[in-house]
Parts: structure tokens; C-alpha cells; sequence
């Protein structure tokens, strides 16, 4: 177990971040009035975000190795373990869940008028499997926790959910789930394939299988990352999923479901089958550019605004998957924090187009247009959010991007220039909107009587507009816990690396 | 060679669950007659489970009547299951057969009879034992299948399983009579080593038995192609013993399966290996793309079932005591899982309704938040998604048929138990995302609230905490 350091003070804080949303989750049904109900959740996922905090503080960043680690024997006939630990890669992704779940919380008081102690019941069950799926490092129970996630997901597009729910509800579960069946396969022939046999993520990485097992294993994993990626071609679920989510639901799919595929790539495909890895990378990297264009052209012709959104996601999460096969250390960086970034920025564009549609009960953007003379706060937020989706320099996105740019000019000079066109897109679809909403056209509709946002709204938007600018401007705090678990990353990769791949010749001159 | 053990009187102490079962079922009849009060008989009916059940724990093993009958680890599972099973479904006829008004002691003793002769089945060291065990199982699920004499959809269920029943009936003696002629012995512990001993390995003749033995029990548990009489069976079957149809006669199926397939004739799994493979995947494909086009809640359990034997068989597949325990364990999970579905449609059902058709289920979210809630943690297992204990079973079947070698089959079952995803999920969406036409009366009773507490101690308390089933059935593999 050298690769664990177990939890030193008397309090296992990893497993009371699973288990705080949990009760909260089960003690709401003894809370009586709905907005009691609101108060409880709110409070369960602000203790939560606080009890996270000192996860940054305490966190040693001079070692690759997993920081409060736990380890119980769980299932001993198969060596099946519950064992939490979070490294430098982990570590800012759970801190942004714990982070975006009160605000959540927030953007649905009002929001949400049905059911709403099953609404918050929902979201605080699917914040404890998130933070589950980052902080695991036992196969199984990674394995449980990320399909955990989708059955809350499920009820909040399928209960409260615009009229098309049904449709979207039962497309994104059998969709992501037919993607992580194949992986339980996987798990299991990896399982069997090390010598002795265990489960423990850490111990399956660098075992030096044979270079045909890696890429059934690759491949398998492959196909439940990209889904949930979602990578181009796999996507489909993404725009129906988000248009019909409602905004707390859309915030979390954005902001936190999407990561996990990502970060699936990083924890498992990386170091697990570095082989196989290098062997597809140049096949990734170009769906990745694929992806960024796609999402980029699409989202330019989109007259939804959540729609909108949702295909820049897309785009962006090309720009991920494009840092992390890029396989160098600025590349890689550079990845882990656009995964931040994004969900910092577009989880506050969902909570934008929230409150718009609040109070228009529309999300077109021609029906929309021309808020910005009735509603000026918002638009300053709303502004400077489509700011950081376009990767404006002094904002979060644009050190992210400039990173895996840069990262993806060492790699290969074409991908790199093919992908640029995707920065550019990025500046036309958000000014677009951006435009409409703000000064609109000469045939406005009528906004006469909108109310501006309430206290409420600005505390919820505020702490995210304080992170774009803080990573914006300032990044070394959080580049500086990654630097010793990515360099151990590319340790990983790169020592096991079979010769270069023959395809990458032809394909990434 | 095993000694012959003769009959003595206190050979009869290891046959304590059975004989008390069986003057139970005895008493029931007589209570019948004289006795007014028509709850004295659910209750006797669980009494008298739950004091074989103990009993059960507190035989030790033997081998009884020559090698016929054996009191084993192995046995006592099975029988716990089938037990588990019997309890179940008593505790949900009470109020059923109030309103289909059957409330009747032959039901009760009928259903007592069908456990004996299940657990006979399961304790069958000896082919004939098997069959006499069958038997008595058979016959008494026949009657109790069309006990609703008013209706004809019951009526040409215990029919046709009566006609279906007996011509697989006929096939096992067949295969038996093939077997005997060529090895000289029914007894499955001989049988083995006769196989080796006489080179019959590759005999064409054996395998020829066998098959026949394996189609007769793919009959009884309903696995593809001879799953044909399942869906009408379990549709016209009263509600209740369409739950214990689906659960205790199937464990006690895959029991004689699990003890000759790999006890008798272990040593030709290459042989019967991919024959098995074969079914599993059929059942599998067959059970769940039938189940998508039901509009009866009943009808796609029914269908879902079969599916569930064709998972269930992953673990014989692999043919090793991993594999085989990994069965039971699923066996055991899927009891509970699966009564406490058949609990809510059965609760359901009223003098209006039957609670059948997917369409009851419209809102119910709303009408009856808790009965909505229950169904959802008993379809989620079902579908086997985590982290319900149905998704630690199929696991565990997974590892075993993967540590086989069976890569192939476990992809197509992983791949068919997203389809099964679909049609529990769509049960799920009539209950949540759909809103109510009428309003939804439940009238509660003592036994069904047993049931679902019990259902939901299970499904929980396996989810949490699934090392010791596992162990256990591994533990009660040790010397078989």
C-alpha cells in the first residue's frame, strides 16, 4: 500500500464527504415545509463545500502519491476494497463539486416549485456519487458510484424536466449506460490478468500487460470515457440531456458529469494501458479536433440558448481530450484545468439561461433579445462568462487553452493549427449571443417589467465569476498541486511506451 | 466406492425440515375441514417455514438411504432459498386470495407439498431421487397454477404447463434410462467415476442422455428455446404463485443442474461448456427483447425471468465451485428481489384492478409515494444497476464466467442487460414521469407488510454488506 497515505488526524474527511450529502439526502424526509426542505439542502452542501476546504490546505503537492487515504475491506472473496484517496488530479475536481453543489442548491429555489424534497433528495444523492467517482481507487467501487450517478440524473431530466423529458430521460441513461457495461468487462479482465489478483486501481497501473490486451481494455474504456465525454460521434444524448434538464440538473451534467469521462482517460486509460494509449492517440486527437469544430459550427446555428451551450461544450471538451493525448506535461496541465474552467463557465452560463428563462419562460434567443436594457446586472455577468467560454485572455479558459495549444503545437504542428479554428468559433457563437441578448435587434419583443436579479441570484453567480478571474489571472495555486501527480502520469505512459505507434507517423506530421 | 449405508430410524433426524414440512401440509387439510377461521392458514403455513428453516441450520450433514439422499452444504442453501421463497409467497397470499376469493387449505398444502419436493430435488444424490422430487414438485405446481378455476387465462396455464411438464418429464427419463443403460448406476457419485472408469468421455450415447437430462431441466427453468410455456404460465397463474414459480422451483432447477452437471459429469464440461453457453445467451436475448413488448406488468416479469436464468447460468457455465457459487448467491438476491416486485404488484391489486397492466402504474409516484419507491429500488436490481444488490450478483457471475474464459457470452450479457434497462426503466417512467388518471387505493395487510420489509431488509442489507451470502455459498461448496 505504498502508494497510499493513509488519513493522518482522527477524521477520515473523504468518507464524511460521501457520507454528509448522503444522510442529508435520507434526513429530508423527516424535514417538514417545503422551504425548510431548501434551508436543509442548502446547509448539507455548504458544510460539505466547507469540510472539503481543508483538502486544499492540507494537501501535500510535493508527491504524486494518494492523499487522505482510506482503506476497509469491503468484499474479502474477490480482494474487493473501499478504498478513497485523492492526488493531484482528483483533488480540484472534487473541491469543484463540492464547490458548485450549493449553488445548485440556490439556482433552484425558485426554480423548482414541484416535489422539491424529492428535487433536493436527488441532487444531494448524486453529489456523494460524484464526489465517490474522483476520491475511488477501488475498481468496484468506482464501478458502483459512476453508475450510481445516473439513476438521480435520470429522475432530474425525467421529473422536472421540459416536455420532452421522457425522451431525453431514457436517451441519456440507456445511452451512457450501454457505454459503462463494457467497461465492467474490462475491470474484470484486468482483474484476472494481474498477478496476484486484485481490484486496487494504483496497483493495475504500469503492470506492462501485453500490447493486444491493452487495446481490448483501451478500447472498452474508450468507449465509456468518450460517451461520456462526450467525444465526437458520441454526443447525441448531450444536447437532448441538457435542453431538458432543468438548470441545476444542466449545471451538474455540465460542470461535473462530463469530467468524469475525462477524468476516467486520465486515471485509468493513461497509466492502466499505456501502450494501447499511445497506439490510439493520434486517432483521438483528431476525433478531438473533430469534436471542437463540429461543436463549434453547430453551436452557431442554434437558436436555443441552452442548446447553444451545450454544443460548445462539445467543443470545449475537445480541447480536454486534445491536452490529454497530447501526452506532455503543458498539454496534460493544461487539460486538468479546462476541465475546471469548464465547469466553472459554463455551469454559470446554465445558471444564466436559468434565470432568463425564469423570467421569460423562454429560451430562444430571438424571443430573448435585447434583455440587457431591463436587466444590466445579469448582463455584466452574462457578459463576462461568454467572455471566459470564448477564452478572452485574462479569464480561466484562455491560460487553459493557450496551454493545450501549446501542447498540441509540441505534439504535431497541424493538429494544433487545426484546432485553433475552434477559438475563433468559440468567439463567434457567444458574441452572437451575446449581442442579441444584451442590445438585440430593431424588433425586440417587449421585456418592459423584468425584474433585474435578486440577492440571491448574484450570490449564486458570484463566487464563479470571482474563480474566472482569479485562475485567470493568478493559476499558479491551482497549477501547482498538479505538477508532481502529472509528471508521475507521464512517468507512467512514457516508460512503458512500446516504440512509437506507425500510425502516428502518417497521422500527425 | 462409497459404503451402503442401510435405513435406520435415526437417519430420519437429517430429514427434519422435510418431515416437518409434510405434517404441516398434513395439518393443513385436516384444519381446513374443521376449522372456520381462514387466517389460521397463511400463518401455520409460515410457522411451519420458519421452524424448518431453523431446523434446517441445525441438521448436520449425512448421507441418507444409500447415497440417496444427501444433507449437504450444498443442499441446505438451495433449500434456505426455496424456503425463503415459500415464506415469501405465503406472506402475499393472505391478502390475494382474499380478493380472488381462494382462500382455500389445499392451497396452502399444495404449496407445502410443491417445497418438498423441491427440496428432495435439491437433496437428490441419486437420479430417481431427483425425479421422484420433480415429480412432486410438478404436480403440485400444475394444480396451483390453475386454482383460479373462474378463469380461463389459469385454466390453459396449469394445461399447457401440465403437457409441457410432462413431455420434459419424459425426456429426463429417456436421458436417465440412457445413462443407467451405459454406466450402470444412477447414483451420481458413481456415475463420475464410472465415466472415467469405463472411458465413456466421448461416448455419443452419454451425451446423448445428458442433453436429454439438460433439455428437461431448461424446461423446468425455463431457459431458451423451452422457455415457450413460462409467459402464458406466469401470466395465468394467480399473482402469488406466479412469484414463487419464478423463484423456488427455478433454484431448485438449478440445483440438480448444478449437481450433475458438475458433480456426475464434471469431467465432460468441455463437452456440455458451450451447449450452455449457447442457452445462456439465447435466454438471455430471448427473455429481454420479449419483455420490451409487453404491455402486462406480469407478463414482463414473466419474460424477465427467463432473462434472469439465462444470468443465472453464467455461473454453471463456468463450471467450477466459483462459478457455482456465484449462482447461488444470485439465486438467493434475485428471491428477494423479485418477490418484492411481484409484493408491490400484488398490493396493488384490488377488486377493480389487477394491478397487471403497466398502465396501473401511471402515477402511482403520486398516489402512493412509498409503493412507487419500493418498486424502483426492486426494478433497479432487477436491471441490476448499481449499487443495488442485483448488480453485486450479476457481478459476481461475471467474475466466475470471465475467470472461465466465456469473454464472449459475458459481453453479450452485459449488452442485453442494458436492453432489460429499457423495460424497467419504462416501468419507472409510468410511475414518475407520467401523471395519474385515478387515484390509487391500497388497502395494506400484516403479511404483505412483512414481505416488503423483509424484501427490503434483503435487497439493503445485501447491497451494504454483500461479502457474507458469498461466503456463505462458498463455505457450503467445501466437500461437495
Amino acid at each position: 500500500m505504498d502508494f497510499l497515505i493513509l488519513h493522518d488526524g482522527w477524521l477520515p474527511i473523504l468518507s464524511i464527504l460521501m457520507i454528509l450529502p448522503l444522510a442529508g439526502a435520507f434526513l429530508l424526509f423527516v424535514i417538514p415545509g417545503e422551504n425548510f426542505q431548501k434551508y436543509w439542502a442548502l446547509g448539507v452542501t455548504t458544510v460539505t463545500a466547507a469540510v472539503s476546504l481543508p483538502l486544499y490546505f492540507r494537501f501535500d503537492s510535493t508527491t504524486y502519491k494518494y492523499q487522505f487515504g482510506e482503506h476497509h475491506s469491503w468484499i474479502p472473496a474477490l480482494d474487493v476494497n473501499y478504498t478513497l484517496g485523492i492526488d493531484g488530479i482528483s483533488l480540484l475536481l472534487v473541491l469543484m463539486t463540492t464547490l458548485l453543489m450549493p449553488l445548485c442548491v440556490l439556482c433552484s429555489w425558485r426554480y423548482i416549485t414541484t416535489k422539491v424534497r424529492e428535487f433536493m433528495f436527488c441532487l444531494l444523492l448524486i453529489e456523494t456519487s460524484m464526489l465517490g467517482v474522483f476520491m475511488a481507487l477501488d475498481f468496484v467501487f468506482f464501478y458502483i458510484v459512476w453508475e450510481a450517478t445516473l439513476i438521480p440524473m435520470f429522475f432530474l431530466i425525467g421529473v422536472w424536466g421540459g416536455e420532452r423529458k421522457i425522451y431525453a430521460s431514457i436517451k441519456f441513461f440507456l445511452y451512457t449506460l450501454a457505454g459503462s457495461v463494457l467497461m465492467l468487462v474490462a475491470i474484470i479482465a484486468l482483474y484476472f490478468n494481474t498477478d496476484p489478483h486484485t481490484f486496487s486501481i494504483p496497483l493495475l497501473m504500469g503492470q506492462g500487460y501485453s500490447s493486444i490486451f491493452q487495446k481490448w481494455v483501451f478500447v472498452a474504456f474508450f468507449l465509456a470515457f468518450a460517451i461520456k465525454v462526450p467525444m465526437f460521434p458520441f454526443h447525441t444524448w448531450l444536447p437532448a440531456a441538457h435542453v431538458q434538464a432543468p438548470t441545476a440538473g444542466s449545471v451538474i451534467l455540465a460542470s461535473v458529469l462530463l469530467k468524469m469521462g475525462t477524468y476516467g482517460f486520465l486515471r485509468f486509460c493513461l497509466p492502466i494501458t499505456p501502450a494501447a494509449t499511445v497506439t490510439f492517440t493520434p486517432f483521438i486527437l483528431w476525433l478531438s479536433v473533430a469534436g471542437i469544430l463540429y461543436g463549434g459550427f453547430t453551436a452557431l446555428a442554434q437558436s436555443d440558448m441552452k442548446k447553444l451551450i451545450a454544443y460548445s461544450s462539445v467543443g470545449h471538451m475537445g480541447f480536454v481530450t486534445l491536452g490529454i493525448f497530447v501526452l506532455n506535461p503543458i498539454g496534460l496541465e493544461g487539460a486538468l484545468l479546462q476541465m475546471i474552467n469548464h465547469g466553472i463557465t459554463t455551469g454559470a452560463l446554465f445558471l444564466c439561461v436559468g434565470m432568463i428563462y425564469e423570467r421569460t419562460h423562454t429560451r430562444d434567443l430571438d424571443l430573448n433579445a435585447g434583455v440587457g436594457q431591463y436587466m444590466p446586472v445579469y448582463v455584466t455577468f452574462l457578459a463576462f462568462f461568454s467572455l471566459s467560454s470564448l477564452a478572452f485572455p485574462g479569464t480561466n479558459s484562455f491560460i487553459a487553452e493557450f496551454m493545450i495549444l501549446a501542447g498540441g503545437f509540441a505534439k504535431s504542428k497541424l493538429i494544433a493549427t487545426c484546432a485553433i479554428p475552434g477559438a475563433i468559433l468559440a468567439a463567434a457563437y457567444m458574441l452572437r449571443m451575446l449581442q442579441k441578448i444584451v442590445w438585440g435587434g430593431t424588433e425586440n419583443p417587449t421585456h418592459t417589467g423584468l425584474s433585474d436579479l435578486n440577492t440571491r441570484e448574484i450570490v449564486t453567480l458570484a463566487p464563479l465569476l470571482l474563480l474566472v478571474f482569479w485562475i485567470g489571472l493568478a493559476p499558479k495555486p491551482f497549477l501547482n498541486v498538479m505538477h508532481a501527480s502529472v509528471a508521475h502520469l507521464l512517468e507512467q505512459v512514457n516508460g512503458l511506451q512500446a516504440g512509437v505507434a506507425p500510425m502516428a507517423k502518417i497521422m500527425l506530421p | 466406492m462409497n459404503t451402503f449405508s442401510p435405513f435406520t430410524l435415526s437417519s430420519l433426524s437429517s430429514m427434519g425440515p422435510e418431515l416437518v414440512l409434510l405434517s404441516v401440509g398434513i395439518l393443513l387439510i385436516v384444519v381446513d375441514l374443521f376449522c372456520k377461521n381462514r387466517l389460521l392458514l397463511p400463518w401455520l403455513t409460515a410457522a411451519g417455514t420458519l421452524v424448518a428453516l431453523v431446523l434446517l441450520f441445525n441438521t448436520s450433514s449425512a448421507t441418507v438411504f444409500g447415497n440417496m439422499y444427501i444433507v449437504d452444504g450444498y443442499s441446505v442453501f438451495f433449500k434456505m432459498v426455496c424456503l425463503v421463497g415459500v415464506l415469501f409467497t405465503v406472506l402475499l397470499s393472505e391478502r390475494y386470495l382474499e380478493i380472488e376469493k381462494l382462500h382455500h387449505g389445499e392451497y396452502y398444502s399444495l404449496l407445502i407439498f410443491c417445497t418438498v419436493g423441491m427440496m428432495a430435488m435439491v437433496s437428490g444424490g441419486d437420479l430417481i431421487v431427483v425425479y421422484l422430487g420433480l415429480e412432486l414438485m410438478a404436480l403440485s405446481a400444475y394444480c396451483l397454477v390453475g386454482l383460479l378455476k373462474q378463469d380461463s387465462r389459469s385454466n390453459e396455464a396449469s394445461l399447457k404447463y401440465f403437457l409441457m411438464g410432462a413431455f420434459s418429464t419424459g425426456l429426463l427419463l429417456y436421458g436417465i434410462s440412457l445413462i443407467y443403460g451405459l454406466t450402470g448406476t444412477t447414483d451420481l457419485s458413481v456415475l463420475s467415476e464410472r465415466v472415467v472408469s469405463l472411458d465413456l468421455m466421448n461416448n455419443h450415447a452419454l451425451l446423448v442422455g445428458l442433453g436429454l437430462v439438460l433439455v428437461a431441466f431448461c424446461f423446468k427453468l425455463a431457459a431458451a428455446p423451452f422457455h415457450m410455456w413460462a409467459p402464458d404460465v406466469y401470466e395465468g397463474a394467480p399473482s402469488s404463485i406466479t412469484a414463487f414459480l419464478a423463484v423456488a422451483p427455478k433454484a431448485a432447477a438449478f440445483a440438480v443442474l448444478g449437481r450433475v452437471l458438475i458433480m456426475g459429469f464434471g469431467d465432460v464440461h468441455i463437452h456440455w461448456g458451450p451447449l450452455i453457453a449457447f442457452i445462456a445467451v439465447l435466454t438471455m436475448a430471448i427473455g429481454n427483447i420479449a419483455a420490451i413488448a409487453q404491455k402486462s406488468l406480469k407478463r414482463m416479469l414473466a419474460y424477465s425471468s427467463v432473462a434472469h436464468a439465462g444470468y443465472a447460468l453464467l455461473g454453471i457455465l463456468a463450471g467450477n465451485n466459483e462459478g457455482l457459487s456465484a449462482t447461488m448467491n444470485y439465486l438467493f438476491i434475485y428471491a428477494f428481489m423479485n418477490m418484492g416486485a411481484f409484493a408491490i404488484l400484488i398490493m396493488l391489486c384490488d377488486n377493480k384492478r389487477r394491478g397487471e397492466q403497466l398502465d396501473d402504474y401511471r402515477g402511482l409516484a403520486k398516489t402512493n409515494p412509498l409503493a412507487a419507491a419500493l418498486m424502483l429500488v426492486f426494478l433497479f436490481s432487477l436491471a441490476g444497476i448499481p449499487p443495488t444488490a442485483g448488480f453485486i450478483g450479476k457481478f459476481y457471475l461475471l467474475v466466475a464466467a470471465i475467470h472461465a474464459g466465456y469473454i464472449v457470452t459475458v459481453v453479450a450479457a452485459m449488452v442485453f442487460s442494458v436492453v432489460s434497462a429499457y423495460y424497467y426503466l419504462r416501468v419507472v417512467r409510468y410511475m414518475y414521469f407520467e401523471n395519474a388518471e385515478q387515484e390509487t387505493a391500497v388497502s395494506m395487510s400484516p403479511g404483505m407488510t412483512a414481505a416488503l420489509v423483509l424484501a427490503m431488509i434483503g435487497m439493503v442489507g445485501m447491497a451494504i454488506f454483500p461479502g457474507p451470502i458469498l461466503s456463505f455459498a462458498g463455505k457450503s461448496l467445501i466437500g461437495y
